[in-house]
């Protein structure tokens, strides 16, 4: 049979399923963007209503900034956790054995259920939960603090429990790639540890910490839950407006919030795909 | 053996502590699981008892978490077996040259990095205009593979790019048919990483949220039945089915550990091709 053909037979599953549930509901959203909604069904049009709605009110620019915050928040801790405790890994731990069974014992939690980490941080952080209970016990403070759950804290508190694994694993990555002789080349040169850090392993690392903070960015920006069940539905990003809207079946509008949040994070990672090739990477 | 550095230490002791902010929450509703009949969501533990795990088995206190227990279940097996066979098969169109390679790489990519609320709120909405019913099994199905397969692929690219071609090629010159090279040379040497595939195909749409909330349809899978009940049980019997299904995640990731394990065990004491002709 014709290679070609062949390659084309072996691909069609995985682009017949992407096209169906990505590309095809993607087209749907930007469509239904236009369309007009009564208080209890949408109808067909062509209008401009929705996204006039969204750039004119006041909470969009909030929201918006919200959500930029919490990824650049989320980003920074993440890469400086992610970075350190790869570093360990890769270059720390001397045998292969323990750098696997250590790396493992990271990515295990990914593969539990989101929803359970996030419910597991209340008797943590509760008024009456372990936190506040021993840092009274210690005498840090009188009273418990009220900020530690359902607050901006317990928001990123919970991003960054999640998703800094999307930052160790392709950092670590990039170390495993190091040629060792370099980093002993650069010893010899008389650099200091930092000094390797900073002019040798930093830059061949770039690419994971590329992916990684795609990777991050991405899942803050899109998130819908971790905000609305770690803030108590008191903070709000952009997720949040979308799926309320959808709660409250105004499609097209949460089509264009949809829109105009798809675009963004598209920009975004744009920026990031101009300084690395994933491809190479794997 | 040289010995450590201070760093070494200083870095050992942040890992620990990291591995305690991964795990300490979990252990903590693990413990509070067994709070007695009168105890809170938090400590202190008010007696000791499975009084929470035995509300799971009684239909009134929870709801109909054993029946959304076997739809995840059922559904993560359905995931788990097309993300292999379409990653597989993906991962072979990849290592030739086909039009539309790059288009279908970032594609995949775009899957993985959309914000999961768009795929939800987007199948729902074709389901929708087309008056076909949203159902786990159809919709919540198709919602989930948008964001298994792309880590397949990325998978299989990691696996065909440390692929050796000559074991192929011996068996070509050998006189193997595609598919007979297919099937008695690729196949059993990245058959250990299928397993991976197989992973993160299961445990993802076991646990998979985001992409499922609008099309699962009257049937909740178990995380959206978890979900539901954040907003309204305000008792330990929450923190007992996440033990629960926290516990069985485990045991599905130790199942697969132990099988590549195995595996490659296997494939370290060599195979007794041809033994028997000596």
């Amino acid at each position: 049979m014709n290679k070609r053909i062949t390659a084309w037979l072996q691909a069609a599953p995985i682009a017949a399923v992407l096209l169906a549930f990505l590309v095809a509901p993607i087209i749907m959203i930007v469509i239904v963007s236009f369309w007009g909604a009564t208080e209890y069904s949408i109808y067909p049009a062509f209008i401009f209503d929705n996204y006039e709605f969204l750039f004119s009110s006041p909470v969009t620019y909030t929201v918006f900034f919200n959500t930029f915050k919490y990824a650049a928040i989320t980003w920074a801790l993440t890469l400086v956790i992610g970075f350190t405790v790869a570093y360990f890994l890769a270059f720390e731990v001397r045998t292969l054995k323990w750098q696997i069974a250590l790396f493992l014992l990271c990515t295990i939690p990914f593969w539990t259920s989101n929803i359970i980490r996030m419910i597991s941080w209340i008797p943590f952080l509760g008024r009456n939960g372990l936190a506040n209970s021993t840092l009274i016990s210690w005498g840090v403070i009188d009273e418990p603090l009220e900020w530690l759950l359902f607050s901006d804290f317990s928001v990123i508190l919970a991003f960054v429990h999640l998703y800094t694994l999307f930052m160790v694993v392709p950092i670590f990555n990039s170390m495993m790639r190091i040629d060792r002789s370099l980093i002993e080349a650069a010893r010899d040169g008389g650099a200091s540890g930092l000094q390797t850090l900073r002019h040798v392993i930093i830059p061949l690392c770039k690419p994971g910490i590329m992916i990684g903070t795609i990777f991050v960015t991405t899942l803050v920006m899109g998130d819908f839950i971790t905000v609305r069940f770690m803030s108590g539905s008191q903070r709000a990003n952009v997720g949040r407006l979308i799926s309320n809207d959808i709660s409250l079946l105004q499609y097209p509008s949460a089509s264009a919030t949809a829109v105009v949040l798809l675009i963004t994070v598209l920009i975004v990672i744009g920026l990031l795909l101009r300084l690395v090739d994933i491809r190479k990477e794997l | 053996m040289e010995r450590r550095s201070r760093s070494f230490y200083a870095l050992a002791a942040f890992f620990a502590l990291f591995v305690v902010f991964l795990y300490g929450p979990i252990l903590t509703i693990g413990i509070l699981s067994f709070q007695g009949p009168q105890g809170g969501l938090t400590f202190p533990m008010n007696g000791v008892s499975l009084h929470w795990f035995r509300d799971l088995f009684q239909e009134q206190a929870v709801g109909d978490i054993w029946g959304s227990f076997r739809r995840s279940f059922a559904l993560g097996l359905m995931v788990m077996v097309t993300t292999v066979v379409v990653s597989v098969l993906g991962g072979l169109a990849f290592r030739k040259r086909f039009e539309g390679a790059t288009v279908l790489f970032y594609l995949a990519i775009a899957s993985l990095v959309i914000p999961s609320i768009l795929v939800s709120l987007g199948v729902g909405l074709i389901f929708n205009q087309l008056g076909l019913p949203v159902h786990w099994s159809s919709s919540g199905f198709g919602g989930q593979l948008t964001w298994t397969l792309p880590f397949g692929l990325l998978i299989m690219f990691a696996v065909f790019n440390r692929f050796d071609k000559s074991y192929e090629e011996a068996a070509y010159d050998q006189g193997a048919t595609s598919w007979q090279a297919f099937a008695y040379v690729v196949l059993p040497i990245i058959a250990p990483s299928l397993l991976g595939v197989a992973l993160f195909g299961f445990t993802l749409s076991y646990d998979e949220f985001a992409r499922t909330l609008l099309i699962a349809g009257s049937y909740n899978t178990l995380p959206l039945e978890i979900f539901g009940m954040t907003t309204n049980v305000t008792t330990p019997v929450i923190f007992a089915l996440g033990t629960l299904t926290t516990v069985f995640s485990f045991c599905i990731i130790g199942i697969f550990f132990l099988a590549a394990w195995l595996m490659s065990r296997r494939k370290d004491k060599g195979s007794d091709a041809g033994k028997g002709m000596v």
